[in-house]
Order: C-alpha cells, then structure tokens, then sequence
C-alpha cells in the first residue's frame, strides 16, 4: 500500500496541516509526497521524515493551485496509489473532491483518526459526534483534520526526488488575484496559543488590545464568525465548524460567547480560558479558567500582568 | 442563463445534536429541519443575479425523502422558480448526490449551479467540487463574491490566507461562503405564491445513477467530553493559574 500527500507549500517551506497530514498517511503504508507549483523546489518536501519519494510538479499551469490542472495531475498519479492524502485547507478541500469524483470514490474528508487502511473516524455535526466509517472504494481520498494529528518534523528526512509526468489540462479557470493577509505573527493552524476576539470586541480597532497579549505569549490571532461577518478581522481569522480547526496548548476566547459552531473549531485545545461579561455564556462550559469580566478592563490589564513577570 | 441550486435538508444549526444510544446515528425524531444555511446564501445569490437581469430562471433542487419537498418550498419562496424533488430513502453521499446533479444537468443545461460549501450535517464539503469534475467544469469554492462577465464568471473565494479571485468559463460550478451575502426572510405574499410553483418528483433510478452509500458507518460515538474549569477571580489569579497551575505560559 502506497499513500500520496499533495503538500501545501509556501516560500520553499512545507505547511505544517500538510506536515500534518504526511503523519496520518504514516499510518497506511509507504509514502509518497506531491510539491506542485511554479518554480517550486522540493528540498522541503525531500527533508520530511519517513517520505520515501517527492515528487514534484513544475509548471506555469500549477502556480496558483488551481482545482481543475491540480486534479488532473493527481489522477493521472493516481494509479500508483491506494491513498491520496491532503490536508484539510482551502486547497485540500478544493481539490480533492475533484479527484475523488474522477476516481468513482467517495471523499473521507476530515478524517480525526486511521483505524486501518479502509477505515477512519471523522467528526460530523460540527464534531458533536465521531463516526467510525468504512470505505468500500478501490482508492481513498482523504482529507485530514490536521488538529488531530501531530506533524512529522520539518527536517531529518532525505527522499529522493522525482519529475511528474507532463499532464495536459483544459484551461477552464484562471488565476486573476490575490488579497492575503499580512501578519508577522504565527499561522493560525500551526500557533501554539491563539487568542480570538467575538463580538464582544465591538470593532475592528479594538482588536488591537489582543496585540500586546499576542506579542508577549507568541500568539496567533483569531475571531468568531460574528467578528468577521461585521468587518473586524479578515475572513481568514474565523475559527470554527466552516472556519479553522485548531487545537493550541492554549486558546483565549475573548468575548466570544460560545456557539456550537465556534466550539467545534476550538473545543480540542489543550487548555482554554474564557473572558467574558456573561456569567452564563456558555463558553464557561468549556473553558479550563473563565474570568466573568469586562474585556475592556481585563484586556489592558492582562497585557500588563504578562509584561510586568 | 439558468441556474440551478441544490438545497438539502439538513437537522437545524441551533439544534444540539445528539447520538442515539445505540450508537447508529444521532437523533433526528422530532428534530428541527431546516434548508442547509449555505444553500440559502446559494439561493439568495441566484435570485440576485436573477434581480440583476444575469439569470432567466432558478431550478432548486433537493435530494432525499418526501419531506425535502419543504426545503425546495422555502427555496421557492424565496425566488426559486421550480423545484426538483429526487426522493429516495437511501442515504446519500456526495458522490451520488453529484451523478444526480450531472444527470440533471444534461437535461436542464444550466449556465451555473451553485451549491452549498458545506452541508452542516456530515461535513463533507465535496459535492460541489465533485460535479464540477464529472461535468468537466470549472469550480469556484467558498465564494464570497461572484459576477458574471460575459462568457466569463468572476469569483472571490475564501482562503486560508484571505481571498483570492478567480475567472471561470461559464458554465461553471460556484460553493457559497458565509460573506456571499446575508439571505433574505421570504414574505408572507411570496410563500403563498411558492405554493403555487411546480415541483417535478423523480427517483435516482430515473436518472440512471445507482445511490448506494460508498461508506458504511459503523459506529457514531460522543466526543470526549470537556469538563467546565474554574472561574477564575481576577487577572493576577488567571496568569498565575496558567503559569503554574496549567504551566502553558
Ligand atoms: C452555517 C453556520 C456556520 C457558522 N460557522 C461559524 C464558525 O465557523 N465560527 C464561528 O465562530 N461561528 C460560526 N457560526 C456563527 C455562530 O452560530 C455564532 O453566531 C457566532 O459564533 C457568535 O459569535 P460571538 O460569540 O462573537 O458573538 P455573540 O454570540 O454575540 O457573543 C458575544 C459575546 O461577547 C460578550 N461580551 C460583549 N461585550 C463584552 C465585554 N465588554 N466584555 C466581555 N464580554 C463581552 C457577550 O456576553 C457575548 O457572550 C456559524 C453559524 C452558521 C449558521
Ligand atoms: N441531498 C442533497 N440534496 C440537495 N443538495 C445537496 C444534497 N447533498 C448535498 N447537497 C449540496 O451540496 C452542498 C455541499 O454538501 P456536502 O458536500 O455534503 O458538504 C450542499 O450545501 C448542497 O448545496
């Protein structure tokens, strides 16, 4: 049994979900790595633990990993392989689907857990339930809640490097532009502690009370749906069921009042505190240490405690 | 250019779900339903380009048992013009629900289909992308803006690291996200008047498409559950506990 990982890359570097990713296909059997892009290199796909091949796709047609020339590279893989992994981004849940339809396969998207080679645990309902499902398709296609599984290692590893087969595509779509944040601090995803501001945070400048916190913790920045849907953040700061998954060692959730929806994209961190007017917010639920206060108080005040030890 | 918007029937997003003791499935008896929250964006947004004069007709689509009837009466409502009911007791999954929605489209010849990014029940978030590629089409996911120019459909989609645009020959695949627009409550003159759309019934085997489920579920179990903490009394107490109670800062 032979698994590919389809690898999101950044400025040479391999994204931690992808690393992510690369660990729960471990659980499978060999394998193999796919970097697909535009003047990518693959040494950081080669420097991956327990890969056993890269192979790695440069063409003008995959620079903006777009759905349609990135499935069709895949299928044309495809026949090397049981498995074909991604993880569970924006690009790994934009293309997999795809290939899994020109493979007659059904999807097992998120998985949280391999059982075996056909069998996979996957949360449903907004994680308010796992269920245990088993495939019956020749080829697996996966996608993976990266929060559930420890990343492999950047570096240690040395596979060998291979050139994908040219594949033709019909051009059906095209890259027109980009509007990415701009942040020095860690990805959301891959943050050891996140603090996310609701919309108890009244607007966009107030979010600049999390800033001081986020600096001194080394924290990433996140937001409830109510905080983005206003205009307070970006729309890649949402954690949640249909936002991101991330499971820290510590998440912060600053006048958030809990939905079942926010709760799903954050209920797996390890320890979770709580700042809120509302005694009865149902975050309480959840949280390790919950604080009934007014964020405008405890904010400034929490900034200074950090700074003063 | 008609569009056509599948809508599913899915257990409502303010219900707390719960898992049957048998461990088979969660309890959907006496459970709210209602329309996918994506698949209403997914229909506002084609009533919209209707509005606009982009669009000559809406299709909505539902899949599933007789009481999907209901989802595609709200979506007529809401400015659908017919509705499509392919009713089955099989469970669906995506790769079914997409050879239905492809057979479909041979026969209506739609300019767009939008679907839902996700449905909140199972999660999946694949069958939009999943037609796009049996039909050969090109797939704008999790858009937050959508125009129509020319031949051409201009996407704004989601990403993880904020948005990026992308331009799609028409006809083309587009999945909702959350910012696409905010949907519109149906009047009380337009419900009445959706009483009186048609809603055509068919069966899978209609469509040629053989629906039986590609994974069996074998056990559906609770989350671990998570434990209320302590409320702590002040911030000094807070980073005190965190530093040394939970050493995680
Ligand atoms: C299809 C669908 C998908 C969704 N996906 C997501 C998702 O992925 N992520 C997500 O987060 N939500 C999601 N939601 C939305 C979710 O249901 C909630 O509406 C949302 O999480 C609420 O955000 P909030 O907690 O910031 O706002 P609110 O529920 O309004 O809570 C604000 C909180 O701030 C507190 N507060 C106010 N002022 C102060 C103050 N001065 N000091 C301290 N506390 C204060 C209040 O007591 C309150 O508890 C989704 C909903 C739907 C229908
Ligand atoms: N049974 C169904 N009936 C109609 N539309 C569906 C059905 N299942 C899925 N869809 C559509 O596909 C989208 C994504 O669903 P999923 O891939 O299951 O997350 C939904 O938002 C709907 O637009």
């Amino acid at each position: 049994m032979t698994a590919l990982v389809l690898l999101d890359h950044e400025n040479g570097a391999i994204k931690q979900p992808s690393r992510s990713a690369v660990a729960a296909a471990a659980g499978l059997g060999e394998v193999h790595v796919l970097v697909a892009g535009s003047g990518v290199a693959a040494a950081a796909a080669a420097a991956l633990p327990g890969v056993a091949k890269v192979i790695l796709a440069d063409a003008p047609a995959y620079a903006h990993a777009l759905a349609e020339p990135l499935a069709a590279l895949l299928i044309a893989l495809a026949p090397g392989y049981t498995h074909l992994l991604a993880a569970t981004t924006a690009n790994g849940k934009n293309v997999m689907p795809r290939v899994a339809a020109l493979l007659d396969s059904q999807p097992i998207s998120d998985i949280a857990a391999v059982i075996d080679a056909d069998t996979f645990i996957r949360p449903i309902y907004a994680g308010n339930a796992l269920a245990t499902v088993k495939s019956s398709d020749a080829k697996k296609v996966i996608t993976v809640r990266a929060a559930s599984f420890d990343p492999v290692p950047a570096t240690g590893g040395a596979a060998p490097i291979e050139a994908a087969p040219a594949v033709d595509c019909p051009s059906l779509s095209s890259f027109v532009s980009s509007e990415l944040s701009k942040s020095e601090r860690p990805e959301l995803t891959a943050a050891r502690v996140v603090i996310s501001g609701g919309r108890g945070m009244q607007n966009g400048e107030n979010f600049k009370l999390l800033e001081p916190i986020a600096d001194k913790l080394g924290a990433a920045v996140g937001a409830s749906r109510a905080a983005v849907d206003a205009g307070f953040v970006p729309n890649d700061y949402q954690v949640g069921q249909t936002g991101k998954i991330v499971a820290p060692e510590l998440y912060l959730a600053i006048g958030i009042s809990g939905a079942i929806q926010h709760l799903a994209g954050m209920k797996d961190s390890k320890v979770i505190v709580a700042i809120n007017k509302d005694e009865e917010a149902p975050i309480f639920q959840v949280a390790d240490y919950g604080l009934v206060a007014d964020l405008f108080v405890a904010l400034p005040e929490l900034a200074a405690e950090l700074e003063r030890t | 250019m008609k569009i056509l918007v599948p809508v599913k029937r899915v257990v409502d997003y303010n219900v707390k779900v719960r898992v049957k003791a048998d461990g088979t499935g969660v309890e959907t008896a006496g459970v709210k339903m209602s329309m996918n929250p994506f698949d209403e964006i997914a229909v506002e947004e084609a009533v919209r380009l209707k509005e606009k004069g982009a669009a000559t007709e809406i299709v909505a689509i539902s899949m599933g048992v007789a009481a999907c009837a209901e989802t595609i009466r709200t979506a007529l409502a809401m400015g659908a013009d017919r509705g499509i009911l392919v009713e089955t007791n099989v469970e669906l999954q995506p790769l079914a629900v997409a050879k239905l929605l492809k057979a479909i489209a041979a026969k209506e010849e739609p300019g767009l289909i939008i679907l839902g990014k996700q449905a909140i029940d199972d999660d999946m978030s694949a069958t939009g992308q999943m037609l796009a590629a049996l039909l050969g089409w090109a797939q704008g996911t999790f858009a937050s803006k959508v125009t129509v120019d020319g031949a051409n459909l201009i996407v704004t989609r989601e990403v993880d690291g904020g948005l990026e645009t992308v331009q799609l020959t028409l006809p083309a695949i587009v999945t909702t996200d959350l910012r696409l627009n905010e949907p519109r409550y149906a009047s009380l003159p337009n419900i009445m008047k959706a009483r009186k759309k048609p809603i055509e019934t068919i069966k899978p085997e209609d469509l040629g498409v053989d629906p039986t489920p590609r994974l069996t579920t074998l056990k559906v179990a609770e989350p671990p559950k998570r434990l209320a903490g302590v409320k702590v009394k002040s911030v000094a107490e807070l980073v005190d506990k965190l530093r040394n109670e939970a050493k995680v800062i």
